[in-house]
């Protein structure tokens, strides 16, 4: 088909595709005008009932529990299949890949320092997750951001206890399978599957908020740990060997 | 019409993610591409701040600030170590 005749089959096709999209963009409501109840209800309902004062995590942990879970096992599989896909059986006789320490020093300092603001950033996200902004998704990336700086600006070797399975995959279980416990644990006690157990605080403290707490906690390790072992793959994987190991350091 | 009820603060926010993603596809040097995607997600960041959805846009910075470039760039790295190795004895 020439180039001429490909055109002249596009420009009617984009009129019309164009027309639409133009009629239907005028027939949408007003930007910002919002039809759904579920919101509003959210918005009177989670605080007062479950004190946890920010209402996205009381809905994602309380209210919308097994969705939350389901997300987790969606994050935990993302994790499985690239540790399948990645994973170089032939390599059994492969020597340790080696990496050099970053030579300067004040990158090295500033790097130092950049893990310890980014494990309070992240830390101080998880743990007010259901009281401000911030939460378990969030907190666990930038607690594993933080802890990759360590390899960043130290050497393969200084990195070594955070790519190693069998230091993370424990804690990768203690996470995925906290927040399901959570959630057994009311069954259990003859309650539905995740009902809200240990009962609500008050709202606005570390103290509130009952499972959200823990189902936060559980999910914040079950995503640092997933993070941790999907750059583990990646550096294992990915990252060539670059100089002869930590010379000098 | 549609923008009737846009604050000026959001049009702004909007057009910059409307600039921001064909920057991102008209870049073409994966390394590049890795920070223009950055930027991209930082007026992501900032559309989801103007909308008043704090933990929309914490997850959207972790994401686009740390998860992402990782994986960019560690394909980057990859894709360049094999393309030096052979000659890489030269280098040292």
């Amino acid at each position: 088909m020439s180039r001429r005749l490909r055109l002249a089959l596009l420009a009617p096709a984009l009129l019309g595709l164009g027309g639409l999209f133009a009629w239907a963009i005028a027939g949408l409501p007003k930007f910002g005008d919002y039809r759904g109840p579920y919101g509003y209800v959210l918005n009177q309902m989670v605080v007062p009932l479950r004190h946890s004062t920010n209402v996205v995590m009381g809905t994602t942990f309380d209210v919308r529990g097994l969705d939350t879970m389901g997300e987790e096992f969606i994050l935990y599989a993302a994790v499985v299949g690239v540790t399948l896909l990645l994973r170089d059986e032939s390599g059994a006789g492969r020597v340790e890949r080696r990496t050099r320490r970053a030579r300067s020093d004040t990158v090295r300092l500033i790097g130092v320092l950049m893990i310890g603001v980014g494990l309070l950033v992240g830390l101080w996200l998880v743990a007010f997750g259901y009281i401000t902004p911030g939460g378990g998704f969030p907190g666990g990336v930038v607690l594993a951001g933080a802890i990759l700086v360590l390899y960043l600006v130290g050497s393969h070797r200084d990195y070594a206890p955070f790519r190693s399975e069998h230091a993370l995959d424990p804690f990768e279980g203690l996470g995925a399978g906290g927040y399901v416990i959570t959630g057994l644990a009311a069954l259990a006690l003859g309650l539905q599957f995740l009902t809200n157990l240990f009962g609500y605080g008050k709202a606005g403290t570390l103290l509130s908020a009952g499972s959200i707490g823990i189902l936060n906690a559980a999910s914040a390790i079950a995503v640092t740990v997933a993070m941790l072992l999907l750059f583990a793959e990646f550096l294992e994987t990915y990252v060539a060997p670059l100089e002869p190991e930590d010379v000098g350091s | 019409m549609v923008f009737s009820t846009l604050v000026p603060l959001q049009a702004v926010a909007f057009v910059l993610v409307a600039l921001g993603a064909p920057l991102v596809v008209l870049t073409r040097d994966p390394l590049r591409q890795a920070l223009v995607n950055g930027v991209y997600g930082i007026t992501l960041v900032l559309l989801f701040v103007v909308l008043q959805a704090p933990d929309p846009a914490l997850s959207m910075l972790v994401v686009s600030g740390i998860a992402y470039p990782l994986v960019i760039l560690a394909a980057v790295a990859r894709v360049r170590g094999e393309r030096r190795r052979p000659e890489e004895t030269k280098d040292e």
